[in-house]
């Protein structure tokens, strides 16, 4: 088994890389690339930790051949926003305790961005009660079901879903939500 | 500069613990303010670094192969393919790993820290399904996950005790249940039970679970020379490097372990064997080394909690007075662990009964060392008992929280002692009118929206206060008035940092951002564990210490050309970044003026906490009241938690944001220990046979509804800060709460853990 040459777009730089033509996006993003912020927390697609966007799409790169995604353009956590200029979602999660140890953050971040586009797009999800509507109606429910592939063990999931709808995606809060808010 | 012991001549103005407080009981400051998390930009950016992010020069991967059978013998091991395979560095086996000393069991010893006692990779012996019997190191990880797959192993098989039917037939009876009496009999409890007007008689299962932080256990190691280096995800640093010390006949200092951001413990980010074999591979091999579990991997070698069967009998009167309150049963264990999950806990302190019987045994099994996972004893423990309470009050056709308020103890119940401070019942009411628990009807079966029958219930949650002996922390005091504190203590996601910073601006009467916390690294001052919610208060009593030298230093240091001179600590505070007298505001000096005076660049002080006397003299807990509704569909028996709430009294709450995702987090964990949760352990092999987080269910996003988080804030008075620590008691009573919001929506009720839907069918 042999090593390749491959090519990548990794937030906005292009990046030529020799490796195992076996690797994950992610092994080659954590480990080849230094690209540490992506997480493995299953390397079988069950947790989302590893989650990045390619051409603006959400995927679990556990779960994605390196090989296949030459050319594209990734985009980790790292590329959301810098010091001093962090992404408008990365501020809220902060603000909002949207994590805890913080491990399973890039993958959630990264998701809920990649979510976002979804919605936009009128994409809907399984619990979408009219699929005919011109415009899918979001709430917290649609949220949460969009955001389900992301685990988070310490359970910073009600931060998580502010922090969404403060920031990406506004959704009002359920009706028995909002009566005990 | 001088330490506790030197000080055991009460000095006036010095907390002793049980009989002082400690003087920031009512004080302020940036106390529990909402701080958001310090390390916070850090881990939305991903630059927080883990432990297998840590990037060396030669640093190889690793890969293990794992036993298939549940006991016996290797008869022979074949790597031969293993070590011809590309890139492949080393493969090491109990033929040529380099003798190691076993792990002492944690407790044992001050500084033992083994999760088993078993030797790692010593022999041909085989102790559970799983057992690691080869290290693959390798340049690239697929190419060490490659070679592991090649290892072929056969074995001769010994009769294994992996049914837990069988092993529950010789039970053992413990000396001692985490150093309390396994048995606690106060009268004759069975002859008052069937005595009693009203009989409550029940057993109550719960599973085997794992801990399933996300971030995959993992360590990056080197050496140098006779030194070890080790990036770790652990919560008890002091105690892996001593026992990693040992392990490699090394003195203590020189294994320096850190671990500053830790992807989530819950009890599980301790010393298993992967960080021993990549300390034995990398020695060998002469390299660094990164070992990073798989998920499989997590399942084969780090213990869970395991399984409990309990029996929970209450006799009443009619009007609701507890005659007997017996608590017993069995757990599965194995012969060289430690952790005996005690469920009979939360009986002993919780409520007042005339007679009581409490005692547990254990059924030794060949499986893997089962360990301490978020609220051992009281996550599972609360499920029996809050359910049978639950179902004595319909029994006697009372309001579950009536009964509770009839059943307040005065004091502790088992051990005589005061309560330090409980405020159960403040908490009840809080939750309830919040909750609108005046809305639910006594009778089940009485609230529908279409197919989904709604119920609601509650349930008490409880969690001891303890503190730790032992810890140490240093104060450094600089020129420009900052203040850096330092303790080799944890951060797993608790807010650690961020709550003991607010607790030293609060304590030294500095501003937020000039202090540093330090913590995480073996080259810090000694601290304690992070586990059992013991380490906020610990570190508490830790700086308290040096916070009382650092004052007398500085006192001595002002000299007779201070507005302080001739102050002792009894008559100082500090406040606005310097020490002033308790009662005249113009005697005051700052600390950037004493250190110039004294032409000091820094003032350094260090001490250790004074032992845990306030836990001797007083029975200290934290209490809370969990509401739960749920949604059950009557077709298909799926439950959904609609509306949660936590009511808590923890005494002094540090950080109002962080706090209350602790809360959240562990009742999180509490809705998958209730619905979803169990490892499943197959009785004919000893294999878990669920060992990914598709086949093993935490909860997800979707599961979890808007949680409400109340807490009393009232300060328990015998506890660093007034507080008594949180981690676990948001996952206690949860269980109880939905099973009993189940019974409220259906009418059945479900003592067998999770509510999965073919128990509602
Ligand atoms: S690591 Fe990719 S989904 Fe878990
Ligand atoms: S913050 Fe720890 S897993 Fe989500």
């Amino acid at each position: 088994m042999g090593n390749a040459l491959m090519n990548f777009t990794i937030n906005g730089q292009s990046v030529e890389v020799e490796a195992d033509i076996r690797s994950s996006l992610l092994d080659l993003l954590r480990n080849s690339l230094g690209f540490t912020g992506t997480k493995k927390g299953c390397d079988q697609g069950a947790c989302g930790a590893c989650t990045v966007l390619v051409d603006g799409e959400r995927i679990n790169s556990c779960l994605a051949l390196a090989v296949q995604y030459q050319g594209r353009s990734i985009t980790t956590v790292e590329g959301l926003g810098t010091d001093g200029n962090l992404h408008p979602l990365q501020e809220a999660f902060v603000e909002h305790d949207g994590f805890q140890c913080g491990y399973c953050t890039p993958g959630q971040l990264c998701s809920a961005v990649g979510m976002a586009r979804e919605i936009e797009r009128n994409i809907p999800s399984v619990v979408t009660a009219d699929l005919s509507a011109d415009s899918v109606a979001i709430d917290e429910r649609e949220l949460r079901e969009r955001m389900s592939g992301n685990l988070c063990r310490c359970g910073a999931y009600n931060g998580i879903i502010e922090a969404i709808s403060e920031t990406l995606v506004k959704a009002p809060a359920l009706p028995q939500e909002r009566a005990r808010a | 500069m001088s330490a506790q012991s030197d000080a055991a001549a009460s000095r006036p103005g010095r907390w002793q613990p049980a009989v002082t407080q400690d003087p920031m009981l009512h004080k302020h400051g940036a106390l529990g303010q909402p701080v958001s998390r310090i390390e916070g930009p850090l881990k939305v950016q991903g630059k927080a670094r883990f432990a297998a992010e840590f990037p060396y020069e030669g640093l190889c991967y690793a890969a293990l192969a794992f036993s298939t059978i549940a006991r016996g013998k290797i008869t022979a091991l074949d790597t031969v393919a293993a070590e011809a395979a590309p890139g492949v560095v080393l493969v090491m086996t109990h033929r040529n790993a380099p003798r190691m000393k076993a792990p002492s069991l944690m407790m044992s010893s001050p500084t033992a820290a083994g999760a088993s006692d078993l030797p790692v990779m010593q022999t041909d012996e085989i102790h559970w399904n799983g057992q690691p019997i080869a290290v693959v190191l390798a340049e690239t990880q697929e190419q060490a996950d490659h070679a592991a797959s090649l290892v072929k192993a056969d074995y001769a098989p010994l009769p294994a005790t992996t049914s837990f039917e069988e092993a529950r037939k010789t039970p053992r009876q413990l000396d001692n249940l985490l150093g309390q009496p396994p048995v606690v009999e106060i009268g004759d409890a069975e002859a008052a039970l069937k005595g009693a007007a009203v009989q409550v008689d029940q057993i109550y299962r719960t599973p085997r679970h794992n801990h399933n932080a996300i971030e995959l256990h993992a360590a990056t190691v080197a050496w140098t020379g006779d030194e070890l280096r080790v990036h770790d995800a652990s919560q008890l640093l002091d105690l892996t490097a001593g026992q990693l010390a040992d392990i490699f006949g090394l003195d203590a200092e020189k294994v320096r372990v850190s671990s500053p951001y830790v992807g989530g413990g819950f009890g599980g980010k301790c010393l298993w064997d992967h960080q021993i074999l990549a300390g034995a591979a990398a020695k060998l091999a002469g390299r660094p080394v990164r070992i990073m579990l798989s998920r499989e991997g997590v399942f084969r070698i780090v213990g869970g909690r395991t399984l409990t069967e309990q029996r929970v009998a209450l006799g009443a009167s009619a009007d609701g007075k507890l005659d007997a309150l017996i608590h017993t049963g069995i757990v599965a264990m194995t012969t060289h662990n430690s952790c005996p999950e005690q469920f009979t806990f939360p009986a002993r302190h919780l409520y007042a009964a005339k007679t009581i019987r409490l005692a547990q045994e254990v059924a030794d099994m060949d499986m893997l060392a089962n360990t301490f996972m978020r609220a051992p004893g009281e996550s599972v423990g609360t499920f029996a008992l809050e359910c049978a309470i639950d179902e004595l009050a319909s029994t006697l056709g009372l309001d579950p929280i009536e009964l509770r308020r009839r059943i307040e103890p005065e004091k502790d119940p088992t051990s005589g002692k005061p309560f330090s401070a409980r405020h159960l019942i403040d908490a009840y009411d809080r939750g309830a009118e919040r909750f609108g628990w005046n809305r639910r009807s006594a009778t089940p079966r009485q609230q529908r929206d279409g197919e989904w029958l709604i119920g609601m219930g509650c349930a008490t949650a409880t969690y001891p206060y303890h503190r730790f002996p032992g810890g140490a922390a240093r104060i450094r005091l600089t020129a420009d008035g900052r203040v850096t504190v330092s303790t080799a203590v944890h951060d797993m996601g608790m807010g650690t940092a961020t709550a003991q910073a607010q607790h030293i601006a609060a304590r030294l009467g500095v501003p937020l951002d000039h202090v540093t916390f330090e913590y995480g690294d073996t080259t810090l001052p000694r601290g304690v564990i992070a586990g059992g919610s013991t380490q906020t208060a610990s570190i508490g009593g830790a700086v308290i210490a040096a916070t009382e030298v650092f004052v007398e230093e500085l006192l001595k240091l002002a000299g007779n050309d201070s507005p302080l001179a001739g102050l002792s600590l009894a008559e100082v505070e500090t406040r606005d970044g310097g020490i002033g007298h308790r009662d005249d505001t113009a005697r005051f000096e700052s600390y950037e003026s004493i250190l110039r005076r004294a032409a000091r660049d820094e003032l350094v002080c260090e001490a250790e906490a004074p032992p845990p006397a306030e836990m001797e003299a007083f029975s200290m807990h934290s209490y809370g009241a969990q509401f739960c509704e749920v949604r059950v569909s009557e077709i298909t028996g799926e439950v959904r938690v609609s509306r949660f709430l936590g009511s808590f009294d923890a005494g002094r709450i540090l950080n109002a944001k962080t706090a209350t995702s602790q809360f959240k987090g562990g009742i999180i964990m509490g809705i998958g220990l209730a619905l979803t949760e169990e490892t499943n352990f197959d009785p004919r092999s000893g294999r878990i046979v669920n060992a990914s987080l598709a086949d093993y269910h935490v909860p997800v996003q979707m599961d979890v509804p808007a949680i409400e988080i109340l807490y009393t804030d009232i300060p328990d008075p015998q506890a660093p800060m007034g507080a008594r620590g949180i981690g676990e008691i948001g996952i206690t009573g949860v269980g109880a709460a939905v099973a009993n919001a189940v019974y409220n929506a259906t009418g059945k009720r479900i003592r067998d853990l999770p509510i999965t839907l073919d128990k509602l069918m």
